[in-house]
């Protein structure tokens, strides 16, 4: 079975710190450069466009978002995001905060939980020469193939049976499985975690618990950062799995949330539309994620390509 | 897959082991290796080996208000390769597959190459800001561009007004697909950009010193030097954006809300798989097609890794 070849000593930190002295050296010049700035504020442009409409859209009201003075893309006369803000709690009982906290409930318990198994599993494959290793995980590299919204149908009928369904359970437990977390931890633990190491614990008497906790979970850190990243985001962000498992309004994440809230919209007459809250739900809803991810820059920029490198 | 291994051992947990214990301990040690599985081993069981044995299992029977459940065999696969919905989906995820992904790839690519070659504040700014849409959830993503898309509320009306131009129905039938398009690069180009950034900065730039010696340009230490070093990057986000592209659904099912005329409610095949579950309760044939749509994914990126085992460094 294929074996994938792992990076020759290009673990991330190393990475960054000799990429850092060699700057200078890799700078376009003159007309090139300016080019490539160009280019660049097009991209901009175009990325940030959508998110510039939320915010300013988060500012209007009902009707403003047809007919305001400021057009699409600017703000209105009237500025409106702290009344939105105050409707979005009042509306239908403040039911979008609940969706929010599901959402953020959901994602840090199988984030953590994924993660946890993830670098456990990960680590035991990139340190221990155990039987049946090579199967294992060749197995897994074949499951990163699996498309994983092919499991959602059977998972929900699997879990209907334990009375499963329609409970927290039901988005928790399937988004523990994290196939790539494995991949991604053993392949840096082999690089970061030196065998030597943890032999020259075993001569000092350190149980291999022990070597785990205090050896290699310091030098994991940054990979644990971006896979602890990458499983909040895939669970913070899987609509196909909450949309089938979860019925019960206040069971609902917010993104699931604010599609039913779109699509009465949309159905609905005047007094039931209620696009401003759409539109600012979804604005105070990315905002978390926004955050994390630019306060933890420095771990998944090099940590996001990890198994990648040759 | 034994998990026996993993509990018949507590005794290691006692016993300092040391490396140089002779080849038995060292067995023992290595079984350690069992105990930091299991956990993954058994979520890996019960949510992926169990649901897909279950999906197979569910797709060799049938179900009737009558007769309860019967085996009928290969019958589901038969329906499902011949039934036009299902093979219509996967002819429209295909096409997706032949413009989104290579459109994703380059943007990201020309994206990542340029990022690569400057230093600046605007550069840093750029890189965050193109990432930013991975952030977003899909839905989101889709509820934004269905905004922007609509006649009623988007800016597409007055960009075109000053040109003395009407605007085009962005959500009519004509332009959906293109629509769809620009929605999921907007999303993900970001992502493999970041991929693609990493691998480049892992290169020893004095490479690049050799080749502009020799007199060769940007475009062609880019084209030459630094897309075959990354290559096994690119694999990896070939494959990434491939197995997305075919389990094609949020974007769609969430445009369909303001598009329904263009966007049926079985346009992709997982779209239908879950029309078939949720909307009809035919749980076996909705788990034929996913288990159809399960095995062409794996077939699609088994050839595709088969095709690139080259340049991935896949043995």
């Amino acid at each position: 079975m294929a074996e994938l070849q792992t990076m020759g000593g290009t673990a991330a930190p190393q990475t960054t710190n000799t990429a850092r002295r060699r700057q200078p050296r890799r700078q376009a010049q003159g007309g090139a450069r300016v080019g490539s700035h160009l280019f660049l504020v097009a991209l901009v442009l175009y990325f940030i466009t959508p998110l510039w409409w939320l915010v300013v859209a988060s500012t209007k009201t009902n009707s403003g978002l047809f007919t305001g003075s400021g057009g699409p893309l600017w703000f209105n006369s009237e500025f409106n995001l702290l009344q939105n803000l105050a409707d979005l709690t009042r509306y239908q009982g403040g039911i979008y905060w609940t969706w929010l906290g599901n959402s953020f409930l959901y994602a840090l318990t199988a984030g953590v939980g994924a993660t946890l198994f993830a670098v456990l599993a990960g680590y035991g494959f990139a340190k221990y020469n155990f039987r049946g290793r090579n199967f294992s995980f060749a197995l897994l590299l074949g499951s990163v193939m699996v498309p994983l919204t092919a499991l959602v149908i059977p998972t929900f009928v699997l879990l209907a049976e334990f009375q499963l369904v329609d409970t927290r359970w039901a988005i928790i437990l399937p988004s523990l499985l994290s196939p790539l977390g494995v991949y991604l931890i053993r392949v840096y633990a082999q690089d970061v975690v030196p065998s030597e190491l943890l032999d020259a614990g075993r001569v000092d008497g350190a149980g291999e618990l022990r070597l785990f906790v205090q050896v290699a979970l310091p030098l994991l850190r940054p990979a644990i950062v971006t896979v602890l990243l990458l499983s909040v985001v895939a669970t913070w962000n899987n609509f196909f799995l909450a949309l089938a498992m979860v019925r019960s309004p206040n069971l609902l994440p917010v993104t699931v949330g604010l599609d039913s809230w779109q699509a009465l919209s949309n159905a609905g007459a005047g007094g039931e539309q209620v696009w401003n809250l759409i539109v600012t739900g979804a604005l105070v809803s990315i905002l978390p994620l926004i955050i994390a991810f630019l306060s933890l820059q420095r771990y998944w920029q090099g940590g996001l390509s990890l198994g990648s490198l040759k | 897959m034994s998990t026996q291994t993993v509990t018949a051992d507590p005794a290691t947990r006692q016993q300092p082991v040391t490396p140089h214990g002779g080849a038995n301990m060292d067995a023992k040690r290595q079984r350690w290796g069992w105990f930091f599985i299991a956990p993954f081993a058994l979520v890996f069981l019960v949510f992926l080996v169990g649901p897909l044995a279950y999906a197979f299992w569910m797709s060799l029977h049938t179900s009737t208000l009558v007769g309860g459940e019967s085996f009928t065999g290969l019958a589901n696969y038969g329906r499902a390769f011949t039934d036009p919905i299902f093979l219509e989906g996967l002819l429209r995820v295909g096409k997706f597959v032949a413009v989104m992904v290579p459109i994703q790839i380059a943007v990201a690519l020309a994206a990542a190459l340029v990022l690569d070659t400057l230093a600046t504040r605007l550069s840093k700014f750029s890189r965050l800001m193109i990432f930013a849409p991975y952030a977003i959830p899909g839905m989101i993503g889709a509820l934004m561009w269905g905004f922007l898309y609509s006649p009623r509320f988007g800016p597409a009306s007055d960009l075109f007004g000053l040109f003395g131009a009407t605007a085009p129905n962005f959500l009519s039938a004509n332009l959906i697909f293109a629509s769809l398009v620009n929605i999921v690069t907007w999303q993900w180009a970001g992502y493999y950009m970041i991929i693609i950034f990493a691998a480049l900065r892992g290169i020893d730039p004095s490479i690049y010193e050799a080749a502009r010696i020799d007199g060769a340009s940007a475009l062609q230490i880019a084209m030459r030097i630094k897309v075959p070093m990354i290559s096994s990057a690119m694999v990896m986000v070939v494959i990434f954006s491939l197995i997305g592209t075919l389990q094609f659904f949020t974007e769609p099912a969430v445009l369909r809300t303001v598009a329904p005329g263009a966007i049926p409610g079985d346009y992709t095949p997982n779209m239908y798989a879950f029309t078939l579950a949720f909307s009809f309760s035919q749980f076996n044939y909705a788990s034929t097609i996913a288990f159809a749509l399960g095995i062409v994914v794996f077939i699609f990126s088994f050839i595709f890794l088969h095709l690139t085992r080259k340049q991935s460094g896949l043995r």
